[in-house]
C-alpha cells in the first residue's frame, strides 16, 4: 500500500468517528426514564384519550390546543369517548399530572426535546 | 430502464419490513439486520479504501484549474494548482467543505446559428450543497437518540434548526431542505436529457433509497408519530451491545431502520464512496510539483540496460576496422 501512514491515519479516524456512538454506549448509556404517574392520575386511569396515543402524539395534541383556545376561543375539547374536558394546560392536564419534573421531564430529557411549553406558561410548583 | 427497476427496488425495500417487522421479526430488523449492515459498512469502507491505496499512481496528475507554481514573476494559483502540502489540504478542505469542483460545473448549449454556448451553472452546486450539509445536521442529531445522556452540542443543534417553532414536534429546516434537496437532484437527472441519458439504475437507486428514508423519517416525526421513548431504548441498546426489543414501536420505526441499513450496507460498493474517495483522489491529493520533484512510478520494474559505453566495448575492433569513429581508443 502507498503512502500507509496516511491511509491508515484516516482510516483510524474514520473507525473512530462511526464507533463513537458505540464507545459512548459502552462507557454510558442510562436506563431507558421511567415516568411516574402522580396518585391522582393513577386514580383517575384515563388520559384524555387512550394511553398509547397520548404517549406518541400528546404534543400535536397540545399543538392542536393552544391554536384552538387562543386562535378560536374554543376552550371545550371532546374526547373520542364523548367526554368534555376543559382546554388549559395548566388547569387540566397539569391539574392530574402535578409532578412536572418526575413524569414529563423524564421522557423529554431522555429523548433530548426541550418543549417550549414553558416560555409563556409558568411552571406548577410540585408538592 | 434503470430508474424504474431503482424505484421498484426501493419500493420493496420499503414492503419488506412492512410485512416482516412482526412478532419475532422485530428481532431480525431491530438488531440482527442493523448490526450486520453496520459491520458491512465499517469493513466494506475500509477494503475500499485500501485497494485504493494498493493501487499505484503512476504519474502526477496536474489536472488543475490554475496555473502552476513556475518562474516568481508568474502569478500562481496556490490553491487550484498547489505545490506544497499545505496547498494540498487546502485545495482538499476547498473540495470537501464547499465542493469547489461541482462550482465549476458549466452548461453547454447549441442555440440557433448554430451556435455553441457555455454558460455558468449553479444548481447543482447549490443543490449538492444543501442535501449534504442537511444531511450532516439529520445525521449529527439523530445522536440524541444515540447517546445516553445526550450531549449538548446536539441539543444546540436541535434548538437551531427548530428555530422556526413551527407545528409541534417542532418543524426542523434540516428534514425541509434534504428531502428538496434529494428530490431536485433527482428531477435534474429526468429533466436534462444529456443526464438522462447517462444515468444508471446506480445514479437513481441511492436518490430514491435517501428520498424514502428521509421520508419515512418525517412521516415518523410528524404525522405517524411512534413512541419515542422505546425508540431511544431500542438505538441505545444497539449501541451499547444489550439489544432489546421494547413492545409497541410502530411499523413505521422497522421501515425507517430497514432503510437506513440498506443504504449504509450498499454504501461501500457503490457510487456513495465518493465520501472516502474524495481524499484518496489523485487530481485533488497531489501537489504539482512535477518539475521540482521527481515522480517514481511504483510501477517501474528494473529496466536490462546496454549502454554505449558496453557496446562499444564489444565491438570496438569491428568499428575501427570499418572505420567507424569510437570514443575510446
Amino acid at each position: 500500500m502507498y503512502n500507509k501512514g496516511k491511509i491508515i491515519t484516516g482510516i483510524v479516524i474514520f473507525v473512530l468517528f462511526f464507533a463513537s456512538p458505540f464507545l459512548y454506549g459502552l462507557v454510558k448509556s442510562g436506563p431507558p426514564p421511567e415516568p411516574e404517574l402522580s396518585p391522582k392520575a393513577k386514580e383517575a386511569k384515563l388520559c384524555v384519550e387512550a394511553k398509547e396515543y397520548m404517549v406518541e402524539s400528546h404534543m400535536q395534541m397540545l399543538n392542536e390546543w393552544r391554536d384552538e383556545a387562543i386562535r378560536n376561543g374554543k376552550r371545550i375539547y371532546v374526547a373520542t369517548n364523548g367526554k368534555e374536558y376543559t382546554v388549559s394546560l395548566q388547569n387540566t392536564c397539569m391539574e392530574c399530572h402535578n409532578n412536572k419534573s418526575k413524569f414529563c421531564d423524564q421522557c423529554h430529557n431522555y429523548a433530548g426535546v426541550s418543549p417550549y411549553c414553558w416560555e409563556c406558561h409558568i411552571e406548577p410548583k410540585e408538592k | 430502464m434503470g430508474i424504474w427497476v431503482s424505484f421498484f427496488a426501493v419500493i420493496a425495500l420499503v414492503l419488506i419490513p412492512l410485512v416482516g417487522a412482526q412478532g419475532a421479526g422485530q428481532y431480525l430488523f431491530g438488531i440482527v439486520i442493523p448490526y450486520v449492515a453496520v459491520l458491512i459498512f465499517i469493513i466494506g469502507f475500509i477494503y475500499r479504501v485500501v485497494q485504493w491505496g494498493k493501487t499505484p499512481v503512476p504519474f502526477k496528475i496536474p489536472t488543475t484549474g490554475g496555473q502552476m507554481k513556475s518562474l516568481p514573476w508568474i502569478k500562481s494559483n496556490p490553491l487550484d494548482n498547489p505545490s506544497s502540502t499545505g496547498g494540498v489540504i487546502g485545495r482538499m478542505a476547498l473540495e470537501v467543505f464547499a465542493f469547489r469542483s461541482l462550482f465549476r460545473n458549466t452548461r453547454v448549449e447549441l442555440r440557433e446559428g448554430p451556435k455553441v454556448s457555455y454558460g455558468s451553472n449553479k444548481w447543482l452546486w447549490v443543490a449538492a450543497l444543501a442535501f449534504h450539509y442537511a444531511f450532516l445536521v439529520v445525521f449529527i442529531k439523530h445522536f440524541r437518540l444515540f447517546m445516553e445522556p445526550v450531549p449538548g452540542f446536539v441539543t444546540l443543534l436541535d434548538s437551531v434548526d427548530g428555530f422556526m417553532e413551527i407545528g409541534l414536534p417542532r418543524l426542523m429546516m434540516s428534514s425541509i431542505v434534504l428531502l428538496l434537496a434529494a428530490i431536485y437532484l433527482l428531477l435534474r437527472r429526468l429533466a436534462v436529457p444529456q443526464l438522462r441519458y447517462i444515468s444508471l439504475a446506480a445514479d437513481y437507486f441511492p436518490l430514491f433509497l435517501i428520498i424514502a428514508l428521509a421520508g419515512s423519517g418525517i412521516l415518523m416525526k410528524y404525522f405517524l408519530r411512534v413512541d419515542l421513548t422505546s425508540v431511544k431504548e431500542l438505538v441505545v441498546g444497539l449501541f451499547s451491545f444489550r439489544p432489546t426489543i421494547p413492545e409497541g414501536i410502530g411499523a413505521i420505526f422497522y421501515i425507517h431502520l430497514f432503510l437506513l441499513s440498506v443504504l449504509i450496507a450498499y454504501f461501500p460498493f457503490s457510487k456513495l464512496m465518493h465520501a472516502g474517495g474524495v481524499f484518496m483522489s489523485p487530481t485533488r491529493n497531489m501537489p504539482n510539483d512535477n518539475r521540482a520533484k521527481r515522480h517514481i512510478n511504483p510501477w517501474n520494474y528494473p529496466v536490462k540496460v546496454h549502454t554505449y559505453d558496453e557496446y562499444e566495448d564489444d565491438f570496438r575492433e569491428k568499428m575501427k576496422e570499418v572505420g567507424l569513429p569510437v570514443e575510446k581508443e
